[in-house]
């Protein structure tokens, strides 16, 4: 019965930090359904239920984050940084990049909605089964391309490249292709640089690149240790459109 | 009430098959390559069931209050009976639809503010700058620059233009920007674009963008409802570049 009262007690200031996040997007909706749109909010005790979810998995999840996975990521890269073999380093970089987008909650919640989209356009199979290997598809392009992008960053802090030349070739060869894609996939491919660097990734893979650049002589972690996110927006971009150019032409 | 127990089993059962490539990832390292035991297994075997658990409520609640939420706000805020008085033929032009920019102005800035990555990421390079780069100021330039990107990609929506267009020229904006400032921001800058866009941000934008894609005549939910995205993570680039740039003239002008 105490270890319950003890983690409950230990809940209360991630449900806090969560309610915190949320507030402000709770007072702008507030705001905007009373004082413009003059309505009640549509179907409120769903709404309210709804929310309390949302706010009740932030926090857990936050939480167990916080306590779990990132001091062992944390470790794991200070422990390759000091001592282990490049390969070992760079398979994973790129298993870090690929197992934290798989997972990532905000993509699972895109690629659904994308397939949904790509069904009533019929652009693929409305059946449940089409729907979900387009969404599967799109969420294994989207990981296989973080993986590759940590692991060209990794490469970048220990080789010491310059990250605006890998970033503006990126962007060129993004706008290069842009044209050449199905229309019904830019949106996806360009969102989906942003959604796969979120609360999951960010600080695991920032921890990585610090780290990394902490410890490695020659390095500035200012200059060296930030911009393996950056790759990891980029590339997505990439490989989605590889994607839609197999899938949906 | 059975159907949301049901809709949670099951989304449990697929958030563990999602966790399970991270969870292996991180075990294998530690046991077989740098074989080093974990010091509290059962704690940390507590936290990941938090985890699962955590990221199924979340799924859950996602898909019953925040999508059906931006959902139904883009289609209040783009129906024709609250933008046009009775009687009056509705027009369709871009200038009837400023509240929602505003709507997306406020509503990026506040899920940016609230952003805990954006606020790790800050504190972080406050620390390792020796607090050349200010925490606070960070998250405001990051901030504004969502709010910008998210009204401008609700202006793209409204008025139908092509997301090429906005991205090639912000880009371009973006390349000018890095030749010019101070070299120290740079990846930090390009590293907040992809911070922004979190977990609680992405699906409201989502839905922000495509109910209003949904509702416009001549709009294709396809083609038109994403991108609001791509649109939150180029303007940060941009503002936090101009934020260093703008730090960078007036530490110029004082010494002068």
């Amino acid at each position: 019965m105490n270890a319950v009262i003890v983690s409950l007690q230990l809940m209360v200031r991630p449900l806090l930090g969560a309610l915190r996040d949320l507030s402000p997007i709770l007072i702008v909706i507030v705001v905007f359904q009373t004082l413009v749109l003059q309505q009640p909010i549509p179907n409120l005790g769903g709404m309210i239920i709804g929310f309390l979810c949302v706010l009740l998995g932030l926090a857990l999840f936050v939480q167990g984050l916080e306590s779990a996975l990132f001091p062992i990521g944390e470790n794991l890269a200070h422990a390759f940084a000091n001592k282990g073999s490049v390969f070992w380093l760079l398979l994973f970089a790129f298993l870090l990049g690929f197992g934290t987008t798989v997972a990532e909650p905000a993509l699972i919640a895109i690629a659904g909605k994308a397939a949904d989209i790509a069904a009533a356009a019929n652009l693929i199979e409305s059946d449940q089964l089409a729907r979900e290997s387009y969404a599967d598809g799109l969420r294994l392009s989207v990981a296989l391309s973080v993986g590759l992008a940590i692991l060209i960053g990794v490469l970048r802090i220990l080789r010491g490249w310059s990250l605006p030349w890998l970033i503006v070739s990126g962007y060129l060869l993004i706008e290069i292709m842009t044209p050449f894609a199905p229309e019904e996939i830019i949106g996806i491919a360009y969102d989906a640089g942003g959604v796969t660097t979120s609360t999951i990734t960010v600080p695991l893979v920032a921890a990585l690149g610090i780290g990394l650049a902490s410890s490695i002589e020659g390095r500035n972690p200012v200059l060296d240790g930030f911009g393996l996110i950056a790759l990891a927006s980029l590339l997505p971009m990439v490989f989605v459109m590889i994607y839609g150019l197999l899938v949906l032409a | 009430m059975t159907a949301l127990l049901l809709e949670i089993f099951d989304t449990f059962r697929n958030t563990l098959d999602d966790v399970a490539p991270i969870i292996g990832t991180l075990f294998f390292f530690q046991y077989v390559v740098l074989k080093k035991p974990l010091a509290n297994l059962e704690k940390i075997l507590v936290s990941l069931l938090m985890v699962v658990v955590g990221l199924t409520l979340f799924l859950v609640g996602l898909q019953e209050a925040i999508f059906p939420l931006g959902d139904a706000m883009a289609r209040q805020l783009t129906d024709p009976a609250f933008l046009y008085p009775a009687g009056q033929t509705p027009t369709y032009l871009w200038d009837d639809y400023l509240w929602v920019y505003a709507f997306g102005f406020a509503i990026g800035f506040a899920t940016t503010i609230a952003e805990p990555a954006l606020i790790a990421v800050a504190l972080k390079a406050e620390e390792i700058s020796g607090g050349a780069i200010a925490a606070f100021g960070l998250r405001m330039a990051v901030a504004a620059g969502v709010a910008i990107g998210v009204s401008l990609g609700c202006f793209r929506i409204v008025s139908g233009t092509t997301l090429w267009t906005y991205i090639v020229v912000a880009y371009v904006v973006v390349l000018l920007q890095t030749m010019r400032a101070p070299k120290m921001i740079i990846p930090l800058a390009f590293d907040s674009g992809g911070v922004t866009t979190s977990t609680v941000t992405v699906p409201l934008l989502a839905a922000l963008g495509l109910g209003l894609a949904s509702t416009i005549p001549g709009r294709s939910p396809v083609i038109d409802g994403f991108g609001l995205i791509a649109f939150a993570s180029v303007f940060p680039i941009m503002t936090v570049l101009a934020y260093a740039q703008f730090s960078a003239w007036q530490i110029r002008r004082q010494s002068r």
